[in-house]
């Protein structure tokens, strides 16, 4: 794929770095013939062969690009299967005369994959190992009921098994698979193990090994190519609400609600844009979703013409056929969450806030701040002990303006600008920093908390700091305000 | 269109409306009336405000409705409001905007709230109210004489239908209940016995 961007005839390699380690992680036909091989350093690389081009590896789009060709072999059988991180296994059974033979399905595939630029080797074989060993190692058709003769041609390392096995066999002048054939099993059992003649035996067929490919989660994708440009705000309003037609069937025929989409939009000037919306909870309704790509789409740019619509809800959940009916419940829940999804989508959803209660005796950390989109309401357990306050602030420092005996919050002073007399003090409380989480907040030590009331009215959170030091001056601070 | 109120309680704001509270204890009648609704309750607070309602200190009920909004900019935290007010269903709107409301924006908020038929409350600086609002209470923590009373002061000092008020209420902070105090301060409980 890095490559086919960048278009080079000489030798090519990706470099993958894996700890403090750079190694070939993949290369090139004309590299190979270099002496260069998967594996090696990259530095030695570079020493063998100087011209050689390299680029970093990305396993992410690697995997990405390998899921997307595994899609687009469906189209040859309906069972494929990841073969390791570099392949891919189909079952053609009772499938090539759909082709007109086996030779005929291999020229079109490879025709189709050259004409997009991939380089490839393709093997065809009675039995999944064979298939594996003629795909690397040879390329081409065994055809049906050879067996073994089919592979017995072929290096070990096409049976599935570690390097180190393969250089013991080799150490004992096996180097082809046809040598292991004849072989009495239980000595190579005994100093191989078990597991190369369970390889051997899968590719010669003897044992069976079924393609079993995982369920595929369902792509919810749609798209719309137009004749001509459009680039009024009304008109591509008009094309996504046709698009969010068809994914809203496709949703609710699979009991699934969207959760984040995105509707790409390509540009005749081969820019493309992009809008995402998230969704405050799944769902499958077009107008209510319609409705939230309104502000993206009056932003856009719509260049010289909008020429292809793509909409893909690229994270679903879940979502069961609803009742629905005069419910008010139900309604105003409906009614919530569309409220959230509106301003989750101006304001990011991790300004749309619901507060959970958590464990911690920590006035910061007794309640949890987490995202209304994705939590839910919890039963608050009833408060024991002393009272807490209903606004909670940062600490904010509070001059002591005189009367101040140890052990004894101070007669008066002054916060926020404000002078008080303390009326009424009720405390302490002590809470104790958390020594296992470092705090920067709570590296002062203890907190004794007072609930000082006020002769001018307002009634105070504030806590003294007994631990520390004695040169800083400030001792006393406020933290949150009494109803 | 009608707007209800109940007569007999003169805390209740009126439905559908826009109201405001001023003064130091804003926050404490923003939770008395957040208690005594029923439904969600949506809290909108700028995003470099240093408070926070805390969880622990809320009464029972209400904690498990609260939900908080931090716009960054104060044409965010009115569009939000706007917003909020026109959802049906809510209980009460609260909000902390910074500047002094415009007639303009005060409109458009009691528009957005007719529409939803929610309540909204403004808890705004001193004298930064706008003259769209259904009321404004001027509201102030006072001290007591008595332990075990938490007492407040809360003055009607503008509305647009029906009479001004000053009440001094006890009011705990734990439920949506509260005890009027009489006009002449006297003692509210039993006497002490000598």
């Amino acid at each position: 794929m890095a490559l086919r961007k960048r278009p080079n005839a000489g030798p090519f390699a990706l470099i993958h770095r894996s700890g403090n380690k750079e190694h070939v992680h993949c290369l090139n036909a004309v590299a190979e013939r270099g002496g260069l091989h998967r594996g090696m350093a990259a530095a030695d690389a570079r020493a063998i062969c100087p011209d050689l081009v390299t680029r970093p590896a990305d396993l992410g789009r690697e995997a990405a690009a390998l899921a997307s060709l595994r899609r687009w072999i469906t189209r040859y059988s309906p069972l494929v299967v990841w073969d390791g991180s570099d392949g891919l296994i189909a079952d053609i059974t009772g499938v090539p005369h759909l082709f007109g033979g086996e030779q005929d399905l291999l020229d079109d595939l490879g025709a189709r994959l050259i004409r997009v630029g991939l380089t490839f080797s393709v093997g065809i074989a009675d039995t999944r190992g064979a298939a594996y060993a003629m795909a690397r190692h040879a390329g081409g058709i065994i055809p049906e009921g050879v067996g073994g003769a089919g592979i017995a041609g072929l290096p070990l390392a096409g049976l599935r098994i570690g390097s180190d096995v393969v250089d013991g066999l080799a150490r004992m002048g096996l180097h082809k698979i046809g040598d292991l054939i004849p072989l009495p099993r239980a000595p190579l059992a005994r100093r191989f193990g078990q597991p190369l003649l369970m390889r051997l035996d899968q590719a010669l067929g003897i044992q069976s090994e079924p393609i079993a490919p995982e369920k595929e989660l369902e792509h919810f994708g749609v798209r719309m190519t137009l004749p001509e440009p459009i680039g009024l705000q009304a008109d591509v309003m008009s094309g996504l609400s046709r698009l969010l037609g068809q994914l809203c069937a496709k949703l609710a025929h699979h009991h699934r609600g969207a959760r984040r989409l995105r509707l790409e939009l390509h540009r005749v000037d081969q820019e493309t844009v992009t809008l995402d919306i998230g969704l405050a909870r799944p769902m499958r309704d077009p107008d209510r979703i319609a409705g939230l790509f309104e502000k993206g789409v009056s932003e856009i740019d719509a260049g010289f013409g909008i020429e292809v619509m793509r909409l893909v809800s690229y994270l679903t959940e879940p979502l069961a056929p609803e009742q629905i009916g005069p419910n008010t419940d139900m309604a105003h829940d409906a009614a919530l969450a569309d409220l959230f999804s509106r301003v989750g989508n101006r304001l990011g959803f991790d300004r749309v806030l619901r507060l959970l209660p958590g464990h911690s005796k920590i006035p910061e950390r007794s309640h949890i701040i987490a995202s209304a989109a994705y939590s839910a309401a919890e039963p608050v357990p009833p408060q024991r002990g002393p009272q807490r306050p209903i606004i909670l602030f940062a600490p904010e420092p509070v001059t002591v303006r005189g009367g101040a005996q140890p052990g004894h919050p101070p007669a008066r002073f002054s916060w926020r600008r404000m002078t008080f007399t303390v009326l009424r003090a009720d405390g302490p409380e002590r809470i104790a920093p958390e020594w296992w989480f470092d705090d920067p907040a709570w590296r002062t030590g203890l907190r004794d908390y007072w609930r000082i009331e006020t002769r001018e009215g307002p009634r105070l959170w504030l806590f003294h700091t007994p631990q520390s030091s004695a040169w800083t001056a400030q001792h006393w601070f406020a933290q949150g305000e009494f109803a | 269109m009608r707007f209800e109120t109940d007569p007999l309680d003169p805390f209740s704001l009126m439905k559908a409306r826009v109201h405001e509270a001023e003064g130091l204890g804003r926050y404490g009648f923003a939770v008395f009336q957040a208690a005594r609704s029923v439904g969600a309750v949506i809290w909108v607070i700028p995003n470099h405000a240093p408070h926070l309602p805390m969880l622990r200190g809320l009464p029972v009920k209400l904690a498990e409705r609260l939900h908080i909004l931090r716009p960054k900019s104060e044409q965010d935290l009115l569009w939000s409001v706007e917003e909020a007010l026109r959802t049906k269903g809510l209980g009460l709107v609260i909000a902390e905007p910074e500047k002094p409301l415009s007639l303009l924006a005060g409109r458009r908020l009691q528009l957005a709230a007719e529409t939803g038929r929610t309540t909204g409350l403004m808890l705004i600086r001193q004298d930064q109210g706008s003259n769209a609002a259904q009321t404004r209470w001027h509201c102030m923590p006072v001290a007591a004489q008595q332990r075990d009373l938490t007492l407040h002061q809360w003055i009607l000092k503008k509305n647009k239908k029906g009479t001004f008020g000053n009440w001094t209420v006890d009011w705990n902070g734990k439920t949506g209940s509260l005890h009027l105090v009489s006009a002449a301060g006297q003692r509210y409980g039993p006497a002490e016995t000598p």
